[in-house]
């Protein structure tokens, strides 16, 4: 068993294969050089199908596919795209595709893919077309939960997490920048917002009930009644079917705070959760903390939390994890990856205990995801 | 006519810079070109039927406004990606 590691970068994908023990890291040739890459992920349900979200400056976007894990690619038949729009309305349009989710292990043929701007596009036959998810997209209150386009990242808003629960193929929840959490219990056809007691200090009404930042959502496959979340506003754990978010995050070192982007859950263990704080003073400069770059580690569902920082610069160092780039693998200790915005690659054999940079000089990471080959 | 393609579409035209195509109008010549080498339109062109941001398309050196700018068979059409950052 050998770690793969899918790299999705401003400039291209890359692949970092790992040997046996992990300690030996060989990068791959860049895959569509140039083209902005904003996540590409294996399906772990075929092990063979890997897609990828693609555009580049000129071009609009499109999905790049590869049946034999990455050797040979293939631009899909239908890229998602919203309706045109009648006569004398203005319509919406796909800047670019963010997240891309394999779907339950019962439709092995599903994908989901999550856009800028909002919107949900469902694929039946292994990603090949896809159709927008109306009960989503063509929605009436669309427009409230999304807010304007000025309510989104500096890269445009964005629909992330696309989570399915393994229990249910019709059960799933969705995060927004901005927007929040949704949840449809029907496959998309009907919608909830799922944000009570998670705060938005940013809107007049900070518990209002949709209009929130989730930056990256996650769901724990051996308990999935728990949800993490890393939010604009905080670090936050849900029970259901209470649906009330706690804000663990409150439990960090006060001169480090719980603003960041990614988080990461351990395969084996829901209470075993890592993210990596940024900095969310003044004017929010999303580096690390007085540039001492560290990631958190809790074990016990966000009671405390624990510096995990060995390996890595000192000081120093000015660089921004994204929401999509950090991952883990299944090995036995676990893997923990993260890729930064000044293109390095830093991996952990011993779940964050310590740390080793595996490529530098790679383009601003935007997606990191482990796959096992 | 005469299309002449920028570099970022030659992967669709097997990195040939001059393809021929037909249509009575730039709409319809888009789809030719789409029906030749699939993909094509959607990456210059949106679901809107609006040509993207950073593409500019010329018509015998003239700026196409619009899709439904008309064509006739001698016309040359020159497809540009203009400029859109590091």
């Amino acid at each position: 068993m050998r770690v793969e590691i899918y790299i999705g970068t401003r400039k291209g994908a890359f692949i970092l294969k790992g040997d046996a023990a992990r300690r030996k890291w060989e990068i791959s040739n860049p895959i569509f050089l140039g083209n902005i890459v904003h996540h590409l992920i294996l399906d772990p349900r075929d092990g063979k199908t890997i897609l990828m979200a693609a555009r580049t400056g000129h071009l609009g976007p499109t999905i790049f596919r590869s049946t034999n894990r990455g050797k040979v690619w293939k631009e899909v038949t239908k890229p998602p795209a919203f309706p045109k729009a009648k006569e004398g309305e203005k319509g919406l349009v796909v800047d670019h595709v963010f997240w891309l989710t394999p779907g339950h292990r019962s439709e092995p043929a599903v994908w989901y893919a999550g856009t800028s701007p909002q919107g949900i596009f469902r694929s039946e036959d292994h990603g090949n077309t896809w159709e927008g998810v109306d009960g989503f997209n063509q929605n009436p209150q669309r427009g409230a939960w999304t807010g304007s386009g000025q309510d989104g990242t500096p890269d445009g808003p964005k629909l992330h997490s696309i989570l399915i629960d393994p229990r249910d193929p019709n059960h799933m929840y969705i995060g927004m920048s901005s927007g929040g959490v949704f949840e449809s219990t029907d496959k998309g056809a009907t919608w909830e917002p799922l944000n009570r007691g998670c705060v938005a200090e940013f809107l007049p009404d900070p518990n209002a009930e949709y209009g929130h930042d989730p930056h990256c959502v996650r769901l724990h496959p051996m308990m999935p009644d728990r949800l993490y979340q890393q939010n604009h506003c905080g670090i936050y754990r849900m029970e259901r079917p209470e649906g009330q978010w706690q804000r663990i995050g409150s439990n960090m070192p006060r001169n480090v705070g719980d603003i960041g982007f990614p988080l990461v859950l351990h395969p084996d263990d829901p209470n075993t959760v890592w993210v990596f704080p940024m900095d969310g003073t003044a004017v929010w400069p999303r580096t690390s903390p007085g540039g001492k770059p560290a990631v958190f580690r809790t074990t016990n569902a966000g009671k405390s939390w624990k510096r995990q920082n060995q390996g890595l610069p000192e000081k120093n160092s000015w660089w921004t994890v994204k929401r999509q780039a950090m991952t883990v693998d299944h090995e036995k200790n676990v893997g923990v990856y993260f890729g930064t915005t000044a293109g390095e690659v830093w991996g952990s054999r011993n779940e964050g205990e310590s740390w080793r940079c595996l490529v530098r000089n790679l383009p601003h990471i935007y997606s990191l995801e482990a796959a096992i080959s | 006519m005469n299309i002449f393609i920028p570099s970022p579409l030659r992967s669709y035209t097997q990195q040939q810079p001059k393809v021929v195509a037909s249509g009575a109008n730039l709409s319809a010549l888009i789809d030719n070109l789409d029906h030749q080498f699939p993909g094509f339109r959607f990456r210059i062109v949106d679901e809107q039927d609006q040509i993207r941001t950073h593409i500019k398309i010329f018509v015998n050196r003239e700026p196409a406004g619009s899709l439904a700018v008309p064509l006739q068979q001698k016309d040359e059409v020159l497809i540009v990606c203009a400029l859109s950052g590091g």
